[in-house]
């Protein structure tokens, strides 16, 4: 781990928009018996690109799917603008500006790159439009394929992708959707260090004109790309809402998680060709 | 789903107007179409030329009527296609719909024939004292025509709403479906007096035609043509749509199309209702042209032959599960009159080799030939380059 890159890392905390859009109050989950997530509490503020860290089987994962309505939480409240999300089916929440990623990039390998972008962008279409020929390029679609850099294949399917362009794809298809919300399952996991450094851009520019929540264990591309963090440990909330120098500096994260990561040959290594700065074109 | 096809031809049709307009290249565009949609159309043309001009004129009276017969299951392997070849839906049951469909058809006609006021044959045989109130609606040609299309559409319509929400899929929906069947036929059998039981219904007119005269027939089975042709257009319409894409997203992911904002149970029952509408259209038809409606036509083996009609036709294409409904019945009719026990274990063979060979069915060849030609094109001069839709895309035109 690089000093320079910590220093050098975003520490923005906006102090214009101190109302979080993202409200999560007491959340609790249990398993048949095995208690997942425990009084977690998390508030996300507009715009603010928000990291949730946590070594495996922490319940990040977990805590996406209640926010997006795939789990039913057992206490708790979700609140995003102010509407309680709990209880609502997933394509319902959807409707209310909150778009998730998978861990697993998750794209219809049988159409094509363009077709995958416009079938998002047509979600609030009734059936009757839905059962009419798509004709020309929606605006959505055009600007999704500038900003993931997959104009060149926008008549591939989708199947034929490369591992990091899926993930590019899958977030194109949330952003033709203009949410307000973004959940993103470990976007980088995977890629090579040129990949992440253009997944955390495209992050930021989804960031322009919504909130970003991110699932992510690699610490390099928190501190790059991060301006709030939380960090879950064992079902609990160990950190919340913090910088990343705070994050970095507590003793008790160090122990659980950094200290950890520091540990993991891989994840070192990583992280030091992660501050490498040739870009590979790739799409 | 074509989709190089697609974005071309809107990209083409844009600045005239609106589709239809004549004009400059009008003909090209609308009638050739695209470098892709030549074979297709090609094809199309010569199979309409077959069916409408060749086969009414070469046939035998007999011929042509197995001919008609094959038509129709080919509008229930359309169906079929779209619900599981795009869908993902495997309908083992789909007997059920065609029944309800000839059922309904067959109370029409019985009726027709006994006249006004008067009861079918097979009432008066089994010394039923008034007409049961549910055949008296189907007194009305309208009410008729509409419930072959709607009965199996809501039943389709209610059912999907049921076990699609509850995530009910794969081999679970599709035993289900056959299950649905199976006590469709015992409900038949037991309400004799309602039914005719095992014998079914048989019919000799159908609105005014005389199904005895070879001229009448010949109306039929253009009827029956021109049917098969409207629900083949429906099915590629839909295909196309982004609706179709949307079913394709749904059989290869439910749950991103979910996180997209869709009710993966409402675009499942739009396609499982269309199959089963389609299948109680076929069934309608099934009854003038063999004059009999019975449970022996929609039990649980009729429903899994529509199934490997389809899959050997190709089950993602609407035009291969045509040709899969045609040839698979004309072979049966061809084989069962050599040896009729061989027939079963030909079909079962058959079944099995397409399944582990060629999951696309004979549109599949198709299919490998556009993806694999400019292989054999660098033999010819001014060899193309290889296009860059190809591999699943391109396999599920329709
Ligand atoms: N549906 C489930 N049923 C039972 N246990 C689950 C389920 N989902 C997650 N878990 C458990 O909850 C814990 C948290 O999992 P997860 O949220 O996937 O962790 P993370 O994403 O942080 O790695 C793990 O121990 C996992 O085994
Ligand atoms: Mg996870």
């Amino acid at each position: 781990m690089s000093t320079d890159t910590a220093t050098a890392a975003p520490t923005r905390r906006d102090p214009t928009a101190p109302w979080p859009i993202l409200q999560i109050r007491g959340l609790g989950v249990t398993f048949g018996g095995f208690q997942a997530l425990t009084d977690v509490d998390l508030d996300a503020r507009q715009g603010e690109v928000h990291f949730l860290i946590g070594p495996n089987g922490a319940g990040k994962t977990t805590l996406v799917d209640i926010i997006t309505g795939l789990t039913k939480p057992t206490t708790g409240s979700v609140r995003f603008d102010d509407v309680e999300l709990t209880g609502h089916k997933e394509h319902r929440i959807v409707h209310l500006g909150v778009g998730r990623s998978f861990q697993a990039a998750t794209v219809f390998e049988a159409l094509t790159v363009a077709e995958n972008l416009d079938i998002a962008a047509s979600f609030r279409m009734g059936l009757r439009g839905l059962l009419r020929q798509a004709r020309g390029r929606r605006p959505e679609v055009a600007e999704a394929l500038e900003v993931t850099g997959l104009h060149d294949v926008a008549d591939r399917p989708a199947g034929a992708l490369a591992h990091g362009q899926k993930q590019w794809l899958e977030i194109g298809m949330l952003l033709t959707q203009k949410p307000r919300l973004l959940l993103l399952d470990e976007p980088v996991a995977g890629m090579s260090p040129d990949e992440r450094t253009r997944t955390g851009d495209l992050v930021r520019y989804v960031a322009k004109d919504c909130t970003v929540l991110v699932v992510e264990h690699d610490m390099d591309f928190m501190r790059r790309f991060a301006d709030r963090v939380t960090v879950l440990h064992e079902g609990k909330v160990l950190k919340a809402d913090a910088t990343v120098a705070e994050v970095q500096a507590d003793p008790v994260v160090q122990e659980v998680y950094i200290g950890r990561a520091k540990d993991d040959r891989n994840s070192v290594s990583r992280a030091a060709a992660a501050t490498d700065t040739t870009t590979e074109e790739t799409a | 789903m074509n989709t190089s096809t697609d974005t071309t031809g809107a990209a083409k049709a844009a600045p005239a107007g609106g589709t239809g307009t004549p004009g400059p290249g009008w003909f090209k565009r609308r009638v050739i179409g695209t470098k892709a949609d030549v074979v297709p159309r090609i094809t199309f043309a010569v199979v309409a030329f077959l069916l409408i001009v060749v086969a009414p004129g070469m046939l035998t009276a007999f011929r042509l009527d197995l001919l008609a017969k094959y038509l129709v299951f080919a509008i229930v392997a359309v169906g079929i296609a779209l619900a599981w070849g795009r869908g993902g839906m495997l309908v083992l049951g789909q007997g059920l719909f065609f029944g309800l469909g000839g059922y309904v058809m067959a109370m029409h006609l019985q009726l027709a024939d006994a006249g006004p006021g008067e009861k079918p044959m097979f009432m008066s045989l089994t010394g039923a004292s008034d007409l049961p109130g549910l055949w008296e609606p189907f007194r009305s040609p309208v009410f008729t025509l509409v419930m072959v299309v709607a009965l199996p559409m809501a039943v389709a319509t209610l059912l999907g709403l049921l076990v699609f929400r509850s995530r009910v899929r794969g081999p679970y929906f599709a035993i289900l479906t056959q299950a649905l069947a199976a006590a469709f036929v015992i409900l038949l059998v037991g309400q004799q007096d309602l039914t005719g039981g095992t014998n079914g219904l048989t019919v000799s007119t159908f609105f005014g035609l005389d199904l005895a005269k070879n001229s009448d027939k010949l109306t039929l089975y253009f009827i029956v043509l021109a049917v098969l042709l409207v629900v083949f257009l429906i099915a590629r319409q839909m295909v196309k749509s982004r609706y179709g894409q949307l079913l394709v997203a749904v059989r290869d992911g439910e749950d991103r199309v979910r996180f997209l904002g869709y009710s993966p149970t409402t675009v499942k029952v739009v396609a499982f209702a269309t199959a089963a509408g389609m299948a109680g259209v076929a069934g309608a038809l099934f009854v003038p042209i063999v004059g009999i409606i019975s449970p022996t036509s929609l039990g649980i083996v009729p429903s899994i032959e529509m199934v490997i009609w389809v899959a050997v036709g190709g089950r993602v294409s609407m035009a291969g599960a045509i040709a899969g409904a045609l040839l698979v019945n004309f072979a049966k009719t061809e084989l069962s009159e050599a040896m009729p026990s061989g027939w079963l274990y030909a079909q079962g063979l058959l079944f099995i080799l397409v399944v582990a060979f060629a999951p696309r069915g004979l549109a599949g060849v198709g299919d490998w030939w556009r993806e694999n030609r400019d292989r054999f094109d660098r033999f010819r001069p001014g060899a193309r380059t290889a296009a860059p839709a190809s591999g699943a895309a391109a396999g599920e035109g329709a």
